[in-house]
């Protein structure tokens, strides 16, 4: 099968720093993989690259085939190139419901519509309702995001996500900021994802990083240092001095 | 919630979202005024102008989160639209006039759209009052077609469906104001309801996260500024044809900044607080200047503070905050 996503020497530097060095990525349908890195390997940086809310030096990123380099990124997300935020960005004033409707309605192209209203139309309250429900989050549905808790929030994100119906789905650190208590929902939540849909997940979070992905790549100084399978992840040698020495430290902060 | 407390409750709920009590309560209001201060209907028709105008601005402000100290250039684009039809062309039919004035007004709203869009906050404000001050001074040259300083006048509008003249006391055009702003009000209501309404919600919220979800944030603040334009041009030709002259005040710095004065005092992104707050900023401007003409400027000034500091989610904001609150406290 061919790629879903393929990033293509990538090259981004600010000020001589080279923060995305000659990266290439290539996502399958199917794939659950995990990027790591130490903090100031240029993670983020990398995801606003593929995402479009940064310019590369140089490279393209490849969408189903389809070169979208050029693109803003309201037309990869258009393509089906999704993210969410390490950092919950959800409108404060709206409900749960709102914010499914929204991109549920903007994913079919009817969100610019000026009369009616989402919930006269019963197709989108259907399937508003099964996102919400898949994710444990109807009995929510009618609060204001600001008075629901951080977690619900991070969950809520997902669900706005999946509701975009995506090919690719990059998910930034999707468990920050959640109590380790709480990590396990938001595990429960990934492993809902359609299974032909490709993850990929920024993460520090280790056991998350485990137990979700079927392959890890390793991000170091703007390059990739590794790429394989979480069980050799942790032998490779580069990666434990690149990563896993600095772990310890990064671990007992998050 | 909504569910539980049963379907009178329920109904009530669907009622207040669609804005029917909003429009009975303008229309009583509206008859109040006509038979409670019949001297001075062109004191009520004169806010429900400027009404209009502080809607629109609601529009772009508080629905979009675009921040704007020229929109005045949109109404006086209507005003002098309906103003220059009726004048150099002879199109004294007040729907006519209304309609070529809401088209100026959307005209308006594209073109001060396209510059102001360009730019975010601060520079975005000071592209505001540019374009304000670059739409007046356009208007005080081209004196031939606007009267320049001396004002638009020789406007006649003639009577409605040929049925109601506009009298000397200015019940046809307070009737008139009150139909147009009832009529715009609903239609509103539908707008700032329907999926596009929520999604400029999202840009006033977070342009970034609208992106993410593959709407353009660009392009939802343009649509809603040449609506945002329609609704001022009905405005300015409301305020044409009932005063029957276009002064170069209505596309002017001051009553752009008066109008979001307005907004703020009653209460930004709630089209009722921006109704309220021009009504109760004009006649309270209108009682205490006449009471004390040479300090009113001072006790509007006081009165702002005042709300600001007490109320900073303007009258109807605040009172919607402090009622939830009580409702909140009961049922807990």
């Amino acid at each position: 099968m061919s790629a879903l996503l393929d990033v293509i020497h990538l090259k981004k530097s600010f000020g001589g720093l080279a923060v995305t060095n000659d990266v290439s990525l290539s996502l399958a349908p199917g794939d659950r993989v995990a990027l790591i890195g130490p903090n100031g390997a240029g993670k983020t940086t990398f995801v606003n690259l593929v995402t479009g809310n940064l310019k590369p030096d140089q490279g393209r990123v490849l969408i189903g085939g389809e070169d979208v380099s050029a693109m803003k990124p309201a037309e990869r997300v258009k393509r089906g190139l999704i993210r969410s935020f390490q950092v919950t960005r959800l409108f404060q004033d709206m409900t749960p419901e709102e914010h499914v409707a929204m991109a549920v309605l903007q994913r079919d192209g009817r969100s610019g519509r000026m009369f009616g209203h989402y919930a006269g139309k019963r197709q989108v309250m259907e399937e508003v309702g099964s996102i919400l429900d898949l994710l444990g989050l109807s009995a929510l549905a009618h609060l204001k995001v600001r008075e629901i808790a951080y977690g619900q929030q991070r969950l809520l994100e997902i669900a706005v996500a999946m509701a975009l119906r995506p090919k690719v789905l990059l998910l930034d650190e999707p468990a920050a900021g959640v109590p380790h208590s709480e990590t396990t929902r938001i595990e429960k939540a990934l492993d809902m994802l359609p299974a032909e849909l490709a993850v990929l997940m920024i993460d520090h979070d280790m056991d998350l990083v485990f137990r979700f992905a079927k392959r890890v790549v390793v991000l170091a100084a703007g390059t990739v240092i590794f790429d394989g399978s979480p069980q050799a992840v942790t032998a490779d040698q580069r990666v434990r001095e690149a990563y896993l020495g600095s772990y310890g430290h990064a671990g007992s902060a998050a | 919630m909504r569910t539980q407390d049963g379907s009178s409750r329920g109904l009530v709920q669907a009622l207040a979202d669609r804005g029917i009590f909003g429009i009975l309560i303008i229309i009583l209001v509206g008859i109040a005024g006509y038979y409670l201060l019949p001297n001075n209907l062109a004191l009520l028709t004169r806010i429900t102008a400027t009404a209009l105008l502080v809607l629109s601005i609601d529009l772009v402000t508080g629905y979009c989160g675009v921040a704007t100290l020229g929109h005045a250039a949109l109404f006086g684009a209507g005003a002098y639209g309906a103003g220059i039809a009726s004048a150099h062309f002879g199109i004294n039919e007040p729907i006519s006039m209304t309609l070529i004035g809401a088209a100026a007004g959307a005209l308006a709203g594209l073109i001060s759209g396209f510059v102001i869009l360009r730019a975010h906050g601060l520079a975005q404000l000071v592209l505001s009052i540019a374009v304000v001050h670059l739409a007046h001074e356009a208007a005080n040259k081209a004196s031939g077609w606007t009267g320049g300083s001396d004002g638009l006048s020789g406007i006649a509008p003639g009577a409605i469906f040929g049925v109601f003249e506009f009298d000397l006391w200015g019940r046809t055009a307070y009737v008139y104001g009150i139909v147009l702003l009832v009529l715009v009000f609903a239609l509103l209501k539908i707008l700032v309801r329907s999926p596009f309404g929520m999604l400029a919600r999202g840009v006033r919220e977070d342009s970034l996260r609208i992106a993410a979800m593959g709407a353009s944030a660009h392009s939802v603040q343009m649509r809603m500024y040449v609506i945002s334009g329609i609704v001022a041009g009905i405005g300015g030709a409301l305020s044409a044809i009932s005063t029957q002259v276009v002064g170069l005040d209505s596309l002017s710095f001051t009553l752009s900044a008066q109008s979001l004065v307005m907004l703020v005092l009653g209460g930004v992104g709630s089209l009722y607080g921006a109704i309220i707050g021009t009504v109760v900023f004009m006649f309270f401007e209108d009682t205490v200047s006449a009471a004390n003409p040479f300090h009113w400027l001072t006790i509007v000034g006081a009165l702002l503070i005042l709300v600001v500091l007490f109320a900073p989610k303007g009258l109807y904001g605040s009172a919607i905050a402090l009622s939830s609150r009580l409702t909140r406290r009961k049922s807990a």
